[in-house]
């Protein structure tokens, strides 16, 4: 079954990314809302652990939180697609099972 | 005159999330209106708050940034963010707001109010506080 994953904490906080990560099968999705999006930042001590992620799993952040937290896309790892509400909705419904990591 | 203390209002956590970030700046504004002496420290997550360009239109929150730059008009000027958390997270002082203050015993020159400071200078001001409130 394809799973979107979202993350809605952040990871300098909390270790649900960390959990959703190890939890992912490979071809797997995970969006990041919310406060999750400060995980998308690059050269960060969580940066690393997300680009190891994404050799297996596709990573997504949601462009309006990015925006809101006053993070431009430049900010934005490499590889990781920034998307609005409607891809948001494209993920949920393209995947089979959606999983929220609270 | 009243007792006047010094106060740390220490900033953990990240705005929009949770609740905490706006809460603290209502409760540092009514320490500024008490003409107490006021210091906020942004560590962790917090740093975060100071992030300029916030944009809340699309998410439907009130983008309460705007307010830190009233801190100064309140004679709120001593604002340490810690060095070791901004690393962490990829930023620097560049990408913070630009929060001044104007001086009244040298003109009223603008100076800077944000101060980067190391976890081991934060613990100092920390221990010289009198009163700490964590947010």
């Amino acid at each position: 079954m394809s799973m979107l994953h979202i993350v809605n904490k952040s990871a300098y906080e909390k270790d649900s990314l960390k959990s959703c990560i190890s939890h992912a099968v490979s071809g797997a999705s995970i969006l990041m809302i919310e406060d999750g999006i400060y995980s998308a930042i690059k050269n960060t001590s969580a940066s690393s652990m997300v680009e190891s992620a994404m050799k297996d799993v596709s990573v997504y952040v949601l462009g309006p939180d990015l925006k809101a937290r006053g993070i431009s896309e430049d900010k934005v790892i490499d590889g990781i697609s920034v998307v609005d509400y409607a891809g948001f909705v494209e993920l949920s419904t393209k995947n089979d099972v959606v999983q929220s990591w609270l | 005159m009243a007792t006047v203390k010094k106060f740390l209002y220490v900033n953990r956590k990240a705005p929009y999330g949770t609740i905490y970030a706006w809460e603290s700046l209502e409760v540092v504004l009514i320490g500024a209106a008490f003409d107490q002496d006021c210091a906020l420290a942004f560590v962790d997550d917090g740093v975060f708050q100071l992030v300029k360009g916030q944009d809340t239109a699309d998410i439907g929150m009130k983008n309460f940034s705007p307010t830190y730059s009233a801190l100064g008009d309140y004679d709120i000027n001593k604002i340490y963010v810690e060095k070791e958390s901004l690393e962490a997270r990829g930023l620097t002082l560049d990408d913070l707001q630009h929060l001044v203050w104007e001086d009244e015993d040298e003109d009223w020159a603008e100076k800077d109010s944000i101060k980067v400071v190391t976890a081991k200078e934060l613990a100092e001001i920390m221990d010289q506080s009198e009163i700490v409130l964590s947010f």
